[in-house]
């Protein structure tokens, strides 16, 4: 578990530095709406408050959160430390350019990813029950880049 | 449905001596056997019944047989209207120069009789060249079971002539998918091997997944979302009852049966980290076999049930490998360009089927369990989770459309190929459909 995390932990490094120096030079092209081939755009998402994005977004294969993921998710810790009663179900979901069972293993890392970040934010992981429906449920249907982009996310959902 | 009683064996001939006809199925056969399938003869004195006509039943099953025959692309049935002599005259002693005057270098005949609400039938196969009779044989069912005499027969035959064990008295399980590409409602179904017979063992309210067949065909393992808790079940298929495999904190998915039916093995993910497990279906004890913190998934064993093939991004992508069955001696088998998933042994043994994926390009390949051979059998925009037919000579599989902007033009369906890599062919289905599964034979 140790070892896990201490991985988790550099990739989530390489990642942010990647994501930063990839970030410096995608900004004159936001319009593509996805650097590398992690979605950054705003289209299909929700809102849990004013300002409070309800996704992130993850690059093909990978599990790791990006600087712009991070952000969201310390949003959304602020939130839910403000709304004390609140739980909410992180649902991982995959694209549908992989095998199916590979892919529910995927969405629930993914999930999962944003599930220990939210923690490290000092949410109890009472409170985040986690889902992963694989390619079951894409969010857009075209087979284009661009929806699969879409698809590859993590997305923080009230509790019923 | 229940058990067909062979009572009666006229001869069978086991004589190979003879250099009788002979299919070769070890490569693409370019030139498919004429076979003539005359209509089986129906005695009259045959009982009269309600639901089916039995005038038309000798055409019906024989009709069935040429198409399983068509099927397989080793044979070509030739068409009826050519025949000239009567079905009950060339069941009795075919005048093989007609016969080979139409090409026809195999015959099958038959006579059919409905008694007592049994129906009994009779079929020879007859070698034209040779003029002799190969195989002969009888059985009685209930008379609802006409189309599984079709298969029985049509098994009989093919193994007579290739040498291979047939593969049409099977059924195929797979998931029905109807609705919208993002709220897609899957329904586990069940039909024969031709997609004839189809029942929905599952009404939709829930998202279901993968069924495997146990080896005798009578329970499915699958992967549920009911109640929004994606778990392994277990399904019996006569009464219909199901239960949870096990019972563990979180999602358990890709199941399958050990080869002798007492275990499922499958994946269960926990805290992002995806591992190995068994259970025993009678002690219902739980064991790890794989401990990693890559996704270790797609569990599938060796027939002889003393290795496992998986896929694993242990290495960084998903790659295949092999174990031993307690999960000792771990060795990646996949070496090619690009990523392979969906690992399925051969129920012969010998080789391991796999989805992989190259520059966008979706595969379906089988390579040796040591990985060496590797041989791509079908590329395609989106396909994968091939199943093996039980004489481990085809795979069926599914295979996805790219769909436009809103989804449109989005199909799944059932395909199949010999692992010669010719063949390949869509099997029919009222729905979409995906994540075949294909029984072992139904008579054995």
């Amino acid at each position: 578990m140790k070892f896990n995390t201490k991985i988790r932990n550099l990739l989530i490094i390489l990642f942010s530095t990647l994501a930063l120096s990839a970030c410096s030079t995608a900004k004159k092209a936001s319009t593509v709406g996805t650097t590398g081939d992690v979605y950054t755009g705003t289209d299909t998402v929700e809102y849990l408050a004013p300002g409070v994005k309800d996704r992130v977004f993850f690059a093909t294969n990978s599990s790791s959160l990006t600087t712009a993921s991070r952000d969201t998710l310390r949003k959304q810790a602020d939130y839910l430390r403000k709304n004390k009663d609140m739980n909410v179900v992180l649902e991982g979901h995959a694209d549908e350019r992989g095998t199916r069972e590979y892919n529910l293993a995927l969405g629930e890392r993914r999930a999962n990813a944003a599930r220990d970040y939210l923690m490290t934010y000092g949410i109890s992981g009472k409170r985040i029950s986690v889902i992963s429906y694989g390619k079951e449920r894409p969010v857009n249907s075209a087979s284009t880049p661009l929806a699969w982009s879409q698809n590859r996310r993590a997305v923080t959902v009230k509790a019923k | 449905m229940k058990k067909l009683f062979f009572i009666l064996v006229i001869f069978f001939n086991f004589n190979y001596a003879y250099s009788l006809i002979e299919v070769d199925i070890t490569r693409g056969n370019l030139d498919p056997l004429p076979i003539a399938v005359s209509p089986l003869h129906v005695d009259a004195q045959s009982d009269n019944l309600q639901d089916i006509k039995v005038k038309e039943l000798g055409d019906l099953i024989s009709s069935v047989i040429e198409s399983n025959f068509k099927s397989t692309g080793l044979f070509n049935p030739l068409n009826k209207d050519a025949f000239v002599q009567k079905p009950d005259i060339a069941h009795l002693k075919p005048r093989f120069e007609d016969w080979s005057l139409i090409t026809a270098q195999a015959l099958v005949t038959g006579k059919i009789l409905i008694k007592d609400n049994k129906l009994k039938v009779e079929f020879r196969l007859w070698d034209v060249a040779a003029a002799k009779e190969m195989v002969a044989l009888a059985f009685t069912t209930t008379p609802t079971n006409w189309r599984r005499v079709a298969h029985i027969i049509s098994d009989k035959i093919y193994e007579r002539l290739t040498g291979e064990t047939g593969y049409f008295d099977t059924r195929i399980i797979y998931v029905s998918e109807t609705g919208p590409k993002t709220q897609r409602v899957k329904r586990l179904a069940i039909m024969d091997q031709d997609g004839v017979n189809v029942k929905y063992l599952t009404l939709g309210n829930e998202l279901v997944l993968t069924p495997r067949f146990n080896p005798t065909n009578q329970l499915v393992t699958y992967l549920s979302y009911f109640r929004n808790l994606p778990r392994v079940y277990l399904l019996d298929i006569e009464t219909g009852i199901q239960e949870v495999v096990g019972n563990f904190p979180g999602m358990t998915f890709a199941p399958r049966f050990s080869p002798d039916g007492k275990k499922i093995i499958m994946s269960f993910a926990e805290n992002g980290n995806s591992d190995i497990y068994t259970m025993d279906l009678e002690s219902r004890l739980v064991e790890k076999i794989t401990d990693h913190s890559a996704i270790d998934t797609s569990p599938s064993y060796s027939p002889d049930g003393k290795y496992i093939c998986f896929n694993s991004d242990r290495s960084g992508l998903q790659q295949i490998y092999t174990m031993n069955s307690d999960g000792t001696n771990v060795k990646r088998i996949s070496f090619g360009d690009g990523i392979y998933g969906t690992p399925v042994w051969s129920p012969r043994g010998d080789l391991i089927a796999f989805t992989k994926v190259r520059a966008g390009r979706f595969y379906i390949g089988v390579m040796r369990s040591d990985g060496t051979g590797e041989r791509l059998l079908t590329e395609n925009f989106y396909q994968e989770a091939p199943s093996w037919s039980p004489n481990g000579r085809l795979l069926v599989f599914y295979r996805e459309t790219k769909s436009g902007n809103d989804g449109e033009g989005f199909t799944a369906k059932l395909w199949s190929i010999d692992i010669t890599g010719y063949n390949e062919r869509q099997i029919k289905t009222e729905t979409d459909a995906s994540d075949p599964s294909w029984s072992t034979l139904l008579s054995k």
